[in-house]
């Protein structure tokens, strides 16, 4: 829905706190999850020994994309150089609207009758679905999970496994309430209910549209990385590609995807490599019997300058969206990829949600962390993400200061400064700690909903501190 | 077209030329380097390339083309090793790899395969190494690229599709096949069953290996379509079971010549 841009603030962060407090409570979705993603911590860890050393490969995808997007002012006019060179069209949208309009307008020069899509985050960032449906246009998703995604109509659970939430019986019932297709509890079957199902949709469609992962630079080409085949397929068949893709996703050389590639196969799904990574250069050529007639790329902004003008964190830019953040996440496996309410679920949409769609609106994610910093750990380009978590609180405390707190540390630095006041409100408290644990004060209510206050300890910790100094002379 | 699209803003300033402009503002201040666990690179004041030779002045010799990674996984260092660290990637794929002394073994087997699974009709490239394996199929044949214009909707109905490859990566097993050298895009993908047909010294160790060599082969001008295919499709979105044969082929059929 295009209207969750218009989304109230107030709105955002009840509707995480409501849906994180059922998520938290279902036990059952909890427990799904969980061993859905049981089988990738085991492949990605055999792929992980692979490498001869996972550290440095770290390094070296990091730099790479460090390099790029530190350079970016040199290498996205390169890029689109060579891209145009090879017969490519490029086409450049400040924001959502305005990528928006330059797809419907493509669309409707190719007099499109039936367009095809291969999965693309962007596009979910930019709503393009409805924008699309809203003008007439009939858009199939074709990769399973989003193509499942578009009969629930639902948006991704999870932005690299986008149905990991929907059981097997779930999907039965959903091809057979759309597609007529007998219950089956087998997922070989299921898939190729879907397959059978997209084949003259593929052959049918006139225009196709996919996301891309990474822009080369000196060579000019665009490379998709799938498993289905399905982006393959959508660049192949239809009159017309149209590729959309956010400006941060150059990089310099052909030969750093050597790197790129294993990496974000091995971190996003435990894989050597994803099945297909295809690079474009533009339609068909001279010579080659099929293949697009045009190819337009559409290079979107919408906030992305915003956040490589904050050097602090502009390694977020990096990010090739391999959702490894989220798979290690416990605040995603607790309360689940929709109580977000972003394009991008977990740590890394925690960092920079809040850059696309304001900091005063979306700073309750950066508190949705526990800070372990399991997500740093496993970024495979090195991204700070969970100290990018605090450097959101950080500024939207400079930028909107919480009265309430700023008053409350004024009052903690008068009695900390002071020994004898911070002894006096110590045995104040501690005396009186039986009672306040009964009042409902708004604060304690919510930290003693789900906790037991233990007793207070009769003596200060200063007054033990000095008698056991005693008994040990 | 290109003008077509709200290129002109209301200040008279392109959607390129104000998004390149936030570019350069936003890059006026430096950015700190990610924490390297064991890189130590001789950083300058200039942002280092990811290439020795390229334009940064900064001189960081980390990632030389003509030098193997020695941190990803081995891609074997002679045709031998090369080709055992293939068949293990293969069969962990579930690709099928199948060792033939010469074209008309290949021929033989891509007869005996036709037979088996009662193909009706089989879609190839002009080739030299694809097209004599076409020779005795007891079946009809479609050429992609033959004198009539491509028929998708013809492809669509092949059993399976025969094409030749660029490259062949040990280090992943996979197989780099081109618009121009492996009858163009549909081909290696649209049939359910895909074979590909290829020399042992199409064998390199690593993918980069595999992409200098595509770049010098495309000599500035890439084709319209490189593709690393690394096993038949599949896909994990039901349940994160994996399931083979998603939207491309089910099976996948190497076949090694030499």
């Amino acid at each position: 829905m295009i209207a969750s841009d218009a989304q109230s603030p107030q709105l955002a962060k009840k509707k995480f706190l409501r849906d994180a407090t059922v998520h938290v409570q279902d036990t059952g979705h909890r427990t799904f999850v969980q061993k859905a993603l049981g089988g990738y911590f085991v492949s990605r860890d055999a792929q992980k020994a692979r490498y001869r050393d996972w550290e440095q490969a770290r390094d070296a995808a990091s730099l790479a994309k460090w390099s790029a997007v530190n350079r970016l002012d040199e290498l996205l006019p390169l890029f689109v150089a060579n891209f145009e060179a090879n017969g490519g069209q490029v086409h450049w949208a400040r924001d959502a609207e305005e990528a928006r309009r330059i797809i419907l307008d493509l669309v409707r020069e190719a007099k499109a009758k039936a367009i095809i899509k291969s999965k693309c985050m962007t596009s979910e960032e930019i709503h393009l679905n409805a924008a699309l449906e809203k003008d007439g246009y009939g858009v199939i998703e074709s990769d399973l999970g989003e193509f499942i995604q578009q009969l629930r109509g639902e948006p991704p659970y999870h932005f690299v496994f986008p149905c990991m939430h929907v059981r097997r019986e779930e999907i039965s019932d959903l091809f057979g309430k759309f597609l007529g297709t007998p219950p089956t509890s087998s997922p070989e079957e299921l898939t190729m209910i879907a397959r059978r199902h997209m084949r003259q949709l593929y052959v049918d469609a006139d225009v196709g549209i996919t996301g891309a992962n990474f822009l080369v630079a000196e060579t000019g080409q665009i490379s998709i990385t799938e498993n289905e085949g399905n982006a393959r397929l959508t660049a192949a068949l239809p009159r017309v590609h149209i590729s959309l893709s956010g400006i941060e996703k150059v990089v310099e050389h052909l030969d750093d995807l050597a790197v790129l590639l294993p990496i974000l196969a091995t971190a996003g799904a435990g894989q050597q490599m994803t099945c297909y990574n295809t690079l474009y250069a533009g339609p068909r050529r001279d010579g080659e019997c099929d293949g697009p007639e045009e190819m337009h790329l559409v290079l979107l902004d919408n906030s992305r300058t915003a956040i490589l003008a904050d050097p602090e964190q502009r390694d977020s830019l990096h990010c090739i969206r391999c959702g490894a953040c989220l798979n290690v996440c416990p605040i995603f496996k607790n309360v689940g990829g929709f109580t977000y309410g972003t394009t991008y679920q977990g740590p890394i949409g925690s960092v920079i949600t809040p850059h696309l769609r304001g900091l005063s609106d979306w700073n309750h994610l950066s508190a949705a962390s526990s800070l372990c910093g399991a997500c740093s750990d496993v970024c495979p380009v090195r991204i700070d993400i969970h100290h990018h978590l605090l450097h959101n609180r950080r500024n939207a405390a400079r930028t909107a200061p919480n009265r309430l707190e700023k008053f409350g540390h004024q009052i903690f630095v008068i009695v900390a400064s002071r020994p004898w006041l911070f002894a006096a409100g110590g045995a104040i408290f501690r005396r009186t700690l039986g009672v306040l644990k009964r009042l409902p004060l708004p604060l304690l209510r919510d930290w003693m909903a789900t906790r037991t206050l233990p007793a207070a300890p009769r003596k200060s910790f200063r007054q033990q501190w000095r008698q056991a100094g005693k008994d040990s002379l | 077209m290109k003008a077509a699209v709200g290129t002109l803003a209301a200040g008279g300033m392109s959607a390129r030329d104000t998004i390149l402009l936030r570019v350069r503002e936003a890059l006026r201040l430096p950015a700190p380097m990610p924490h390297f666990k064991s890189l130590l690179p001789s950083v300058g004041s200039d942002i280092p390339s990811t290439h020795a030779g390229s334009t940064s002045s900064a001189g960081l010799a980390i990632l030389p083309l003509d030098v193997a990674r020695p941190w990803l996984p081995d891609g074997g260092d002679t045709p031998e090793s090369q080709l055992a660290i293939l068949a293990t990637n293969l069969e962990k794929l579930r690709a099928q790899m199948h060792r033939v002394a010469d074209l008309s073994a290949a021929a033989d087997f891509v007869l005996s395969l036709a037979r088996t699974r009662d193909w009706k009709r089989v879609a190839y490239h002009g080739h030299a190494l694809v097209e004599p394996l076409l020779a005795g199929v007891p079946c009809a044949t479609y050429r992609v690229d033959g004198a009539d214009a491509f028929d998708k909707s013809a492809l669509e109905h092949c059993d399976a599709g025969i094409t030749a490859c660029d490259a062949i990566v040990a280090q992943t097993g996979s197989i780099l096949v081109s618009s121009a050298t492996s009858g163009g895009r549909s081909l290696s993908i649209l049939p359910h069953v895909h074979i590909v047909v290829a020399t042992l010294d199409q064998i390199v160790s690593t993918l980069g290996d595999a992409l200098h060599a595509a770049k010098h082969r495309g000599a500035g001008r890439m084709p319209s379509m490189l593709s690393f295919i690394t096993g038949p499709s599949r896909t994990g979105d039901i349940e994160r079971i994996l399931v083979l044969g998603a939207h491309g082929p089910k099976e996948l059929i190497l076949i090694l010549v030499g």
